[in-house]
């Protein structure tokens, strides 16, 4: 099968579907690659490095479009595009199915097969083909870089001899895929951070990262949703957040926000009075600016200084570390392409009873599949509570047995030593002792050393040729010959064991 | 008669150099307590051996030197070209074959004992020599045949697998109750002159019990086994040491006997295990709900690609290796440790957790990393590094299943439950080198493959560890 990657058309876009690193390995799957010339112009990855690693090179994007039996892009399909797929035709990119109704409606009408990369679903599974996770993480990074751009001082602390700077403070609300990275991010640079989520089991992954994480002391409310997401909170807990958030303002001197909930609204979080009670020249960081902003004066795609303070909005983050979101954008698509084609002959197989590609396909052979069923299988399988470990139960070991075996022991020793000669009984002692002297030594020895432990033992236990040395002197031949050969497979084993104990031993260094 | 007596030793010096003789192998012994001493351990264990041998050659044998030394020079060179050649895998087999010998000589020594004709006892003390010539031999009878099966199974030319036959705990019973009788036959006949028919007889039953024994033990369980027989063999030459009156030979035979059982607790500990329960054979005898969790609701496997494991373990700070049998059957020892070096290189803490019943005799992978040069102060016991794993990046398992199974822990039904296992999962990832989804040893399903930080990377350990290897 032909893969396309037509050059993106979105204004502004400048990430690509595929990469020269991951064409390599497509190919290796069985697909042969075409991409449009200079698609990957803009993330710095030329024609020449694409038909290097294999890939053909298309003069336009209807060639691509009209020769590849498989296209991917970043962006949905606009400006003409939508209208180009063919019915045995499959498209894999952003779609945005919940966004974006018409366009499912068209692609569905094309007959051909979509799959939106947005709607993978979020199970383990899965993680290696979670675009959006890739791209939240880049949008992480991204957001600490554009806030320093902006910022007119120093993330980290330093005392000089022009005088003190003070360590910038940053505050991350939502520690999310791009939370994290940008909590990242910041303390890599030497900013002392902050964050926040209502999740409550995210604090460790915050601490982790050696940020500060901001407990809301509030009746236990979990926003914990569907999905690994957030979901919306009650008007008693917003309040209680919003006025966190205030006193956090006058503090801070950067905020990211990265609060969103899948298919709403992004929820306001920074009010315009939290924007003007912040430092002049400080910076806020909407991550959310594409579903209307976490901050109330966010506009989206721009950046505004209001109250001093700048507002960053962009919605492109991604897009501008193209290279980066590129390579791991197509390394995404291709362990989708991976699952897709399990024989690694070049064709795809839209299996629809796995769930990942189930959860992917929007529309297929002119019906719409969107949404997926909900997942029958969750990343950890839902437990009630994680079963308390078992309590083990001592059993109130009987002290009839030891004293009955104690008592029998000691009638048997000295009904022994009632009937048996002296000669018996010094030996007797001997042994006793021998064991003691055993047990006391055997328990030093340390487990590494067991192999060779039993090697020895095995040598010195030969000590029975004694036995054997006393009767070869027999005068019965029998007995002569019988000790003879006794002697000599001691002997095999008396060189063999210390032999073999000292090359064992040899090999032990440090 | 070929009587040439150089010099004969009195007594007094024999005794002397017992006494020495003994005191260097408790000596030997204790020198295994660490790696530095115990290759001087190895040399006061061969010049005890030396100091006995010349003792007794010098000072009791009057005859036949030239036969003596030509069996001690075929016996010598056979066992040197035997320790030279053996394979570090086939350690185990090796000591198999060895406690057998020591089995077969205390029986052919508790032979030519009885039929020595210029033996003089009476009453008592020919009752109770007799008795422990009859004790000798049946040790040493049901060591050299259970330590010949055990040979044949360690070194697969027999199947692993448990030998079960319908009421083989009574077989047993009989066997015993058998050699009881026999042994009161035995000194009531010897007290009258004859006996042999008797000593033959019981040979046999001790025989068929070392054979059914072991036959009805599993591979995993070989661990206990092999210390078992290493036990036995100790036995066996206290006893013979008794018959003889040789003090040289009890304390010897008591130190290897007591130092073998206690191997074989610390085994069955390890295992969780009744000594009883293992040696009864078979397993999970006691409990019907085997297998508590099937596959199906445990989720799924996630599997991986070498060169993915490469990048995990070349970005890890800490990483612990956990080598099971399978490590041994494949003979990835040296790619284990090629991997271990060129990650301590790149300053990643690498560190190997051995549990004890690892592999196929205690100490066994120790042994196996030491052949391949992983230096011993970066392999752990369990108990040393189990309390590490929150700190681990990466765990890889090699060829382990059952030691590293957390239902032991959480599932009380489990046939392993409670069994010490190495706490992997606690660690960020845990990678899982395998062949296929095969259960362990002890058929139980392990939820470990279905935690949502295991990664499976199937394959044969050698070959997906090379892999690894060219990618690192």
């Amino acid at each position: 099968m032909k893969i396309g990657v037509p050059r993106e058309i979105h204004e502004g876009e400048q990430r690509v579907a595929t990469t020269p690193d991951v064409v390599s390995q497509l190919i290796k799957l069985g697909f042969s690659v075409a991409v449009e010339k200079d698609a990957g112009a803009a993330a710095s990855f030329s024609n020449e490095a694409y038909e290097a690693a294999g890939c053909e090179v298309l003069a336009s994007a209807k060639d691509v479009w009209s020769q590849a039996d498989l296209i991917l892009k970043v962006r949905a399909p606009e400006g003409g595009e939508e209208s180009l797929l063919r019915a045995d035709q499959t498209l894999i990119c952003f779609l945005g199915p919940g966004q974006n109704p018409e366009l499912l409606e068209q692609l569905t009408k094309s007959g051909g097969t979509a799959m939106s990369m947005d709607s993978v679903p979020r199970i383990s599974r899965a993680q290696k083909m979670d675009a959006l996770s890739s791209m939240a993480n880049i949008a992480g990074y991204r957001a600490i870089v554009e806030a320093a751009q902006h910022f007119g001082r120093f993330f980290t602390g330093q005392i000089t001899a022009a005088g003190k700077i003070p360590p910038a403070k940053v505050l991350v609300i939502g520690a999310g895929v791009a939370g994290l990275s940008a909590i990242g991010a910041a303390r890599s640079m030497g900013a002392i951070v902050r964050a926040f989520d209502t999740r409550p089991e995210v604090k460790e992954q915050v601490e982790s990262m050696d940020a500060d994480f901001l407990m809301l002391e509030f009746e236990d409310e979990d926003g914990s949703g569907e999905g690994g997401y957030a979901k919306v909170m009650s008007d008693e807990f917003i309040k209680a957040e919003m006025a966190l958030f205030a006193e956090q303002a006058k503090e801070v001197d950067i905020i990211i926000t990265t609060a969103l909930i899948p298919g709403r609204p992004a929820p306001l979080l920074v009010t315009a009075e939290m924007v003007e009670l912040m430092k002049d020249g400080s910076v806020i960081v909407d991550l959310a600016a594409e579903t209307g902003g976490n901050c109330e004066l966010t506009e989206a795609g721009k950046v505004v200084v209001k109250h001093g303070v700048s507002i960053i909005g962009y919605t492109d983050l991604p897009s501008r570390l193209a290279a980066q979101s590129s390579q791991l954008y197509a390394t995404n698509l291709r362990h989708l392409l991976t699952e897709l084609c399990p024989e690694k002959d070049g064709e795809i197989n839209v299996n629809m009873e796995d769930e990942v590609i189930r959860g992917a396909t929007v529309c297929t052979g002119g019906e719409t599949t969107w949404p997926p069923p909900p997942p029958t299988l969750s990343a950890a399988p839902k437990q009630a509570e994680p079963e308390p470990a078992p309590v083990v139960v001592e059993k109130k070991r009987s002290i009839f047995g030891p004293i009955a075996a104690a008592a029998i022991g000691a009638l048997a020793l000295l009904g022994l030593g009632a009937v048996a000669p002296t000669e018996f009984m010094d030996h007797f002692t001997v042994f006793v002792l021998a064991c003691f002297i055993g047990y006391m030594v055997i328990w030093n020895v340390t487990p590494a050393l067991h192999t060779p432990l039993m090697s020895v033992t095995n040598a010195i236990s030969s000590i029975i040729v004694i036995g054997a040395l006393l009767q070869v002197s027999s005068t019965d031949s029998v007995i002569m010959w019988i000790a003879t050969a006794t002697v000599l497979i001691t002997s095999i084993n008396i060189a063999g064991g210390f032999a073999v104990t000292r090359r064992m031993l040899e090999m032990f260094r440090k | 008669m070929n009587t040439q007596e150089l010099f004969v030793l009195p007594d007094g010096v024999i005794t002397v150099s017992y006494i020495v003789a003994t005191v260097l192998f408790i000596l030997a012994l204790g020198g295994l307590s660490n790696q530095e001493t115990a290759r001087r351990g190895n040399w006061y264990g061969i010049a005890g051996m030396a100091i006995a041998l010349l003792a007794t050659v010098f000072g009791k044998v009057s005859q036949n030197y030239d036969l003596l030394i030509v069996a001690l020079l075929i016996g010598g060179t056979i066992g040197i070209i035997l320790a030279r050649r053996v394979q570090m895998t086939q350690m185990p087999e090796l000591v198999a074959v060895l406690h057998s010998l020591v089995g077969l000589a205390a029986v052919a020594v508790g032979f030519a004992s009885f039929m020595d004709p210029d033996k003089k006892f009476t009453g008592v003390d020919l009752t109770i020599h007799d008795i422990e010539t009859y004790l000798g031999v049946l040790i040493g009878a049901v060591t050299f045949s259970g330590s010949i099966i055990a040979f044949g199974k360690l070194s697969g030319r027999m199947s692993g697998k448990p030998l079960t036959l319908p009421g083989r705990h009574w077989f047993n019973l009989a066997l015993l109750i058998a050699a009881i009788w026999f042994g009161r036959e035995f000194v009531m006949q010897s007290a009258a002159g004859g006996g042999l028919d008797s000593l033959i007889i019981m040979t046999a039953i001790a025989l068929v019990f070392g054979v059914h024994m072991v036959m009805a033990i599993g591979g995993a369980d070989m661990p206990v086994v092999v210390s078992m027989l290493n036990s036995y063999s100790g036995w066996a030459a206290a006893a013979t040491g008794f018959m003889l009156g040789n003090d040289l030979l009890i304390v010897t035979g008591a130190l290897v006997g007591s130092s073998g059982a206690i191997l074989s607790y610390i085994m069955c500990r390890a295992m969780n295990r009744k000594f009883l329960s293992v040696i009864a054979g078979g397993f999970g005898t006691g409990g019907g709900t085997v297998a508590a969790g099937t596959g199906e609701d445990q989720g799924e496997v996630v599997a991986i690609e070498a060169h993915e494991v490469a990048a995990l373990l070349a970005d890890a700070k800490e990483v612990m290796i956990i080598p099971g049998y399978g490590m041994a059957v494949a003979q990835a020892q040296h790619t284990v440790h090629e991997i271990a070096r060129v990650l301590r290189d790149k300053k990643v803490n690498v560190r190997f957790g051995i549990h004890p019943v690892a592999g196929r005799m205690p100490g066994h992978m120790n042994v196996l990393l030491a052949e391949a040069r992983v230096p011993y102060d970066i392999v752990f016991e369990m108990d040393e590094i189990n309390d590490d794993f929150p700190d681990v990046d990466v765990s890889v398992v090699i060829g382990a299943n059952d030691i590293v199974n957390p239902s032991a822990q959480t599932d009380p039904n489990s046939p392993i439950a409670g069994m010490p296992v190495l706490e992997c999962w606690k660690g960020k990832t845990t990678i899982v080198l395998k062949r296929s989804m095969a259960t362990g040893y002890a058929g139980v399903q392990n939820p470990l493959f279905f935690k949502e930080n295991t990664r499976m990377l199937f394959g044969d350990a050698k070959d997906t560890l090379d892999e690894v290897f060219k990618a690192l």
